[in-house]
């Protein structure tokens, strides 16, 4: 048996703020009773979800920091290969861009819908994504088998190592967003809009839209710079 | 079919890895079996591996932190043993196998023992701090901790199964790359690390989302008790450099996979963008690991010197000032690159200014012991020897971190003796502090304090004996990792070394000690109160060990140190608060996804080390397969009822009734 | 000196071997502690650029010791003197903030870190490996190459060249040109200061000088691989007089340094003994750098390498 437990406070003086005024310390228990500003207890469970999300995407974007840093090093280490802009096709580039900002555009209708429980709307927004998102790793595929006929295979220099890696990353969370997105189709057709369900598919908007801010890195990082002459 | 695996991947010509491999795997089958034979699996399965309760995945990861600190200190001891022998000698351990055992130490040093360590303490006590019933995430907790374990478990196959690294701690290429290391041990490095750093990952998004997000009520910023702080700065930094290891392993992995041109000498790689990139991740890593320790000393001194912390909002500035300070002074690590005098300069100032917060905080401890009164219990021993240690590895940090003086201790075996001077005297004593600390909150019985005490001298003595001496040699020039020398000046103090390692290997025989003693005689440890420290912060408010729910209602809080209120008012009014309303609480479903998810990414890896191309397809199915499985579950919460609540707190108010009635009839 | 201790233990008998073992450890162990104490050889240069360095090192540390010391001595003062039975010790369970004391933590470090950071800032300038040494007299031009493992230093305008030792004039700055022929090396001569990494694809620079004779210590501070622990040779810094007769002798050797002989260089092996050549011709250096020769071959054992059990071929060579 512990007797600490309510152990007398020891003797001095008790706390005095005008020794503190700007409260820069910490008062042994205070006089503050106030309940807080705003810090009304554990928030509810779809804002801590989409929260932990939107850090998860943070994280992820630091990860495409990384490759973006690696790219802006390595662009010019061509070794005596094919450069950028010897590579690129801007009309390609266009179209996928294209697929990847209108498949966004269905993706924020399919969240609409599933706002308003609409699950014919919602599963018609879902497949337009994911045609589109289908697309834009055809386009993507099409582009890289292009440059390996080319003799522009990643171990031919740093530069294009850079490149494979960056945009094949962003390519490989595309697919991973298509199987997330077929995933959650089949969930609402399962489960209809349950809220746990309604959790997963807000996350996975997020997830979509990200892609497409990260697009538009590649975008102009990648592309436009590379063929800037 | 089985890649490049084959029967010779067993070093049956090589009897050290084999009979230790060997005896630890008897070891693992022995527990195995005597679990399996004594009927326990079906608890184990149950209570333990499918939990998702932050108390039990905090515990696990403490243990896994234990376990592994035994494997890393049998490499130390190989170590220290054999550069006492191998003065003009070969010693007992050839090159091939004495790197594998420094690369292997530092790995599972960091990745497996101080982190773990550091994350089970911060699972066990964030959210009973916070006043709430789990993280934000608790399934994603348990995924986090098997992928940890994971992690582990494959860094220890390497020691049957292959070969571990031979290129230090970190794989620098291009000693990394396939040319010039071609077997599978920098591979195991790079999948081991790969899947449990995305396991760290999480549970840095999940504690920032837990501490921003899921606070009792009333529990603002600025009275979060300074170890939530400490941890909520560690967890960003968690979030932030993370993806950094991950994307650089990745560009590693491609090089030696797939011919990639990241990191090599031909073809435009750059093997400096590699050193850039690992530190960026390398440096902020320290301080993911020190300021948890931080905020453990901070509670650890301000409870047993009875005083609230001294500067308290000094100390949140300071940490983090911390945190932001850590990302920009990554290029210390490398001042002999030759990168110029201004970009030295630069960085070596960065990194001294992060010596005045880290100064700051050491005052404020100081002043927090200054009119206190001081118990010098086991957990406040490691603090106070903790800032004595502490301040001198600091010392030699700044003094590194002047870019001439590094110039002639960089990689030396100074350095060594300065980075285990911060890792051992500031995160492990800091993880030892938090354990005894904690340990009653978590099982209900305190630590025998004599064995801890035992401990804590031989740990401290066995530190200054074990590198007192390489601060020594590395002035007289010696470099780290050398397998053997010609130097006879070295080798009396590496003989002075190997005794210390010999007193830490007490130390850590008195710690096993004290853990047996402490179970056997629990009765007499017992704390019945739930507040054995006279504590001051909301995890000794609830019983020891804490129900699964934690607090039978939410705790509103008032104040800043909202137990020490509740405890004075107690004290005032002669009486407990009034019985609650109790309400029934939803907690998370247990769920093996953790589990079986690590099994998929254990397979994957080790599919992928071994180049067993269908194993890896299988792993990423049948990990996809768990995720959905997970997802379709239609109960993912179980309802406690209301009277069962109030049945168990009822008792935990009976002995706090109890408790304060001897205080009354005392006084 | 483990075997000698055996030895000499053997006449007398194995009931006092353990104990006269153990006494003979500790007796050269003090002794050795003893010695060692006064040559620590990044505290004892031998040449300018040291000893600025431990100039620096030391006032840097005799700075941080007048915080540091008094540190320690309060946190011990103050667990003593408030320590639970003390009754003079006054109690202040409130107490937890000054505003004059919080000036004092953060402006004390602070102060400390402006100081010492003008000190790493300047020193930085002035210890920069890239730049010339003060001083009338020509540099001398050295270009080291890291080989797995072992040292090639050339020296171009005398058309000389040598491995695992390096020779240097005393009184005479000398530029280094470094690079590596395979993985990271770093090179450092701890009496005369400042290392640096050599690294393949790359020249990095560094200017040293040796201010007496003598024969130093020299070895590679960045992890090479399996053989890293012999990678290590000697400096010796002698007369003008007999750098020339060293050089004198070099440009008579039989052995000849040109592209072919340095691929054979570039496999791995151990302990190779110093050697003097003739340089071929002093474009050699340029060559290794522009990778018109290829880096080192690395462990030859075939790659990928299937086998996991190490067999580089280190393995017959300890």
């Amino acid at each position: 048996m512990s007797a600490a437990a309510f152990a007398a406070p020891a003797e001095g003086a008790p706390p005095e703020r005008t020794q503190d005024p700007y409260r820069l310390g910490r008062g042994a228990g205070g006089d503050d009773e106030s309940t807080g500003h705003g810090a009304g207890g554990p928030s509810p469970k779809h804002i801590v979800v989409g929260y932990g999300f939107w850090i998860f995407i943070l994280a992820d974007f630091v990860t495409f920091a990384t490759l973006f840093a690696a790219y802006a090093v390595l662009k010019d280490a061509t070794a005596g290969g094919p450069t950028g802009a010897q590579l690129f096709e801007r009309g390609h580039v266009a179209l996928e861009t294209a697929c990847l900002l209108m498949s966004s555009v269905t993706c924020g209708l399919a969240v609409v819908a599933m706002r308003v429980r609409n699950r014919f709307w919602f599963q018609a927004a879902m497949l337009a994504t994911a045609a589109l998102g289908a697309g834009f790793l055809a386009l993507e595929v099409q582009e890289f088998a292009g440059l390996v006929a080319k003799g522009a295979v990643p171990s031919r220099s740093a530069f294009l190592s850079a490149l494979y890696t960056l945009v094949g990353c962003h390519g490989l969370h595309v697919s991973v967003g298509l199987l997330w997105l077929l995933t959650m189709m089949a969930q609402v057709a399962a489960k209809g809009f349950r809220d746990d369900v309604v959790r997963r598919t807000t996350c996975w908007s997020l997830f979509w839209h990200a892609l497409d801010i990260v697009w538009v890195g590649v975008f102009t990082v990648v592309y436009l710079m590379g063929l800037r002459p | 079919m089985f890649g490049k695996l084959t029967l010779d991947a067993i070093p049956l010509g090589q009897p050290i890895p084999l009979a230790a491999g060997g005896l630890v795997g008897l070891c693992l089958l022995g527990v195995l079996g005597w679990i399996v034979l004594k009927g326990h699996l079906p608890y184990l399965w149950r209570e333990w591996i499918t939990s998702v309760d932050h108390k039990r995945v905090g515990v696990m990861y403490t243990i896994l932190a234990l376990v592994m600190l035994l494997r890393g200190f049998t490499d130390a001891m190989m170590m220290r043993s054999q550069q006492a022998l191998a003065y003009d000698a070969p010693g007992y351990l050839p090159p091939e196998h004495y790197n594998q055992v420094f690369s292997a130490h530092g790995t599972i040093m960091i990745f497996f023992v101080a982190m773990p360590f550091l994350i089970g303490l911060m699972n066990f006590v964030l959210p009973l701090q916070l006043g709430v019933r789990d993280v934000a995430f608790p399934t994603l907790n348990s995924v986090s901790f098997w992928l940890t374990c994971s992690g582990a478990l494959l860094v220890n196959l390497s020691l049957v199964v292959g070969e571990f690294q031979r290129t230090g701690w970190l794989p620098y290429p291009p000693l990394s790359g396939i040319t010039y290391s071609p077997g599978v041990g920098v591979d195991y490095w790079l999948w081991a690390l790969s899947i449990s750093g995305i396991g760290t990952l999480m549970t840095g998004i999940n504690f920032v989302t837990t501490i921003l997000k899921m606070r009792a009520p009333g529990m603002t910023y600025l009275r979060m008790p300074m170890f939530c702080w400490t941890s909520l700065a560690a967890s960003l930094l968690i979030v932030a450099a993370f993806p950094i290891l991950t994307a650089v392993s990745g560009m590693l992995i491609l090089d030696r996979y797939l011919g990639f041109q990241f990191f090599t000498d031909t073809n435009g790689g750059n093997s400096m963008l590699f050193m850039s990139l690992i530190w960026a991740w390398g440096h902020p890593e320290v301080y993911i690991l020190i300021l948890p320790a931080f905020g453990v000393f901070s509670e650890v001194v301000s409870t047993f010197s009875g005083k609230p912390l001294f500067g308290y909002r000094s100390m949140v500035m300071a940490t983090m000032a911390i945190c932001l300070l850590a990302f920009m002074v990554w290029l210390h690590h490398f001042f002999t690159m030759g990168a110029g005098a201004d970009v030295n300069g630069v960085f070596g100032v960065m990194s001294m200014i992060i010596a005045v917060p880290t100064g700051v905080k050491v005052f404020n401890w100081l002043f927090t012991m200054y009119g206190g009164t001081v118990r010098m219990s086991a957990a406040m021993l490691w603090s106070v020897g903790f800032m004595l240690t502490f301040v001198v590895g600091g010392m030699t940090g700044v003094l590194l971190a002047i870019p001439p003086v590094d110039f002639v201790l960089h990689n030396s075996t100074f350095l060594v003796a300065h980075f285990h001077n911060v890792i051992i005297g500031g995160v492990l004593f800091g993880a030892f502090a938090g354990y005894t600390y904690w340990f009653p909150k978590a099982f209900g019985f305190r630590l025998h304090e004599g064995w801890g005490k035992a401990s804590f001298w031989f740990w401290q003595i066995g530190f200054w004996l074990a590198f007192g001496p390489l601060y020594v040699t590395g002035l007289d020039g010696m470099t780290r990792r050398l397998q053997h020398y010609t130097v006879a000046e070295w080798r009396p103090w590496l003989l002075v070394a190997l005794l210390g390692a010999l007193t830490i290997l007490a130390g850590i025989a008195c710690q096993i000690v004290q853990l047996v003693v402490s179970i056997r005689g629990r009765e007499a440890l017992r704390d019945t109160t739930g507040d054995p420290w006279d504590g001051r912060s909301l995890e000794w408010s609830t019983a020891s060990p804490p129900p699964a729910f934690n607090f039978a209602v939410l705790p509103d809080i008032h104040g800043e140190e909202p137990y020490w209120t509740v405890k004075a008012r107690i004290h005032d009014r002669h009486r407990l608060p009034d019985t609650p309303r109790y309400a029934a609480i939803e907690m998370p479903r247990n769920s093996p996804t953790g589990f079986v998810c690590a099994f998929f990414a254990t397979l994957i890896g080790f599919a992928l080390i071994w180049h067993i191309w269908w194993m890896a397809i299988a792993g990423l199915v049948g990990a996809y397969a768990t995720f959905v499985v997970f997802a379709w579950r239609d109960r993912t919460e179980d309802e406690i009822p209301a009277a069962r609540v109030a049945e168990i707190d009822a008792e935990n108010r009976r002995v706090r009734g109890e408790a304060l009635d001897a205080m009354e009839t005392a006084a | 000196m483990v075997e000698r201790s055996r030895a000499g233990a053997r006449d007398i008998g194995p009931s006092t071997r353990p104990l006269r073992l153990a006494l003979r450890l500790g007796a050269s162990t003090v002794l050795g502690l003893a010695l060692a104490g006064c040559t620590l050889r990044v505290l004892d240069p031998a040449g300018p650029v040291a000893e600025s360095q431990r100039t620096i090192l030391l006032n840097a540390l005799a700075i941080m010791l007048c915080i540091v010391v008094p540190t320690m001595a309060a946190t011990l003062a103050f667990v003593w003197w408030f320590r639970p039975g003390n009754a003079r010790a006054r109690r202040l369970p409130h107490w937890s903030f000054s505003g004059r004391i919080e000036v004092v933590t953060w402006s004390v470090p602070l102060m400390t870190i402006v100081f010492l950071g003008g000190l790493a800032w300047i020193g930085s300038h002035d210890l920069d490996p890239a730049k010339p040494l003060p001083g009338e007299r020509k540099p001398l031009e050295v270009q080291v190459v890291s080989l797995d493992w072992k040292w090639l230093f050339l020296y171009p305008e005398q058309k000389v060249a040598s491995l695992n030792e390096l020779v240097l004039p005393v009184g005479t700055p000398v530029r280094f040109r470094l690079t590596s022929a395979s993985v990271w090396d770093a090179f450092f001569v701890p009496q005369l200061g400042s290392m640096i990494y050599t690294m393949n694809g790359m020249a990095t620079q560094l200017h040293l000088k040796a201010d007496r004779e003598g024969s130093f210590l020299g070895l590679s501070t960045h992890l090479s691989g399996d053989g890293f622990a012999d990678m290590h040779f000697q400096t010796r810094a002698v007369s003008e007089a007999a750098f020339a007769a060293w050089l004198q002798g070099a440009q008579g050797s039989a052995r000849v340094l040109d592209d072919a002989a340095y691929k054979a260089l570039t496999r791995q092996s151990l302990k190779d003994p110093p050697a003097t050549y003739r340089l071929a011709d002093e474009g050699l250096f340029d060559r290794i750098v522009g990778q018109v020769l290829p880096p080192g071959p690395g462990p030859e054992t075939g790659r990928p390498d299937p086998s996991v059990t190490p067999t580089s071929p280190s393995r017959q060579g300890i």
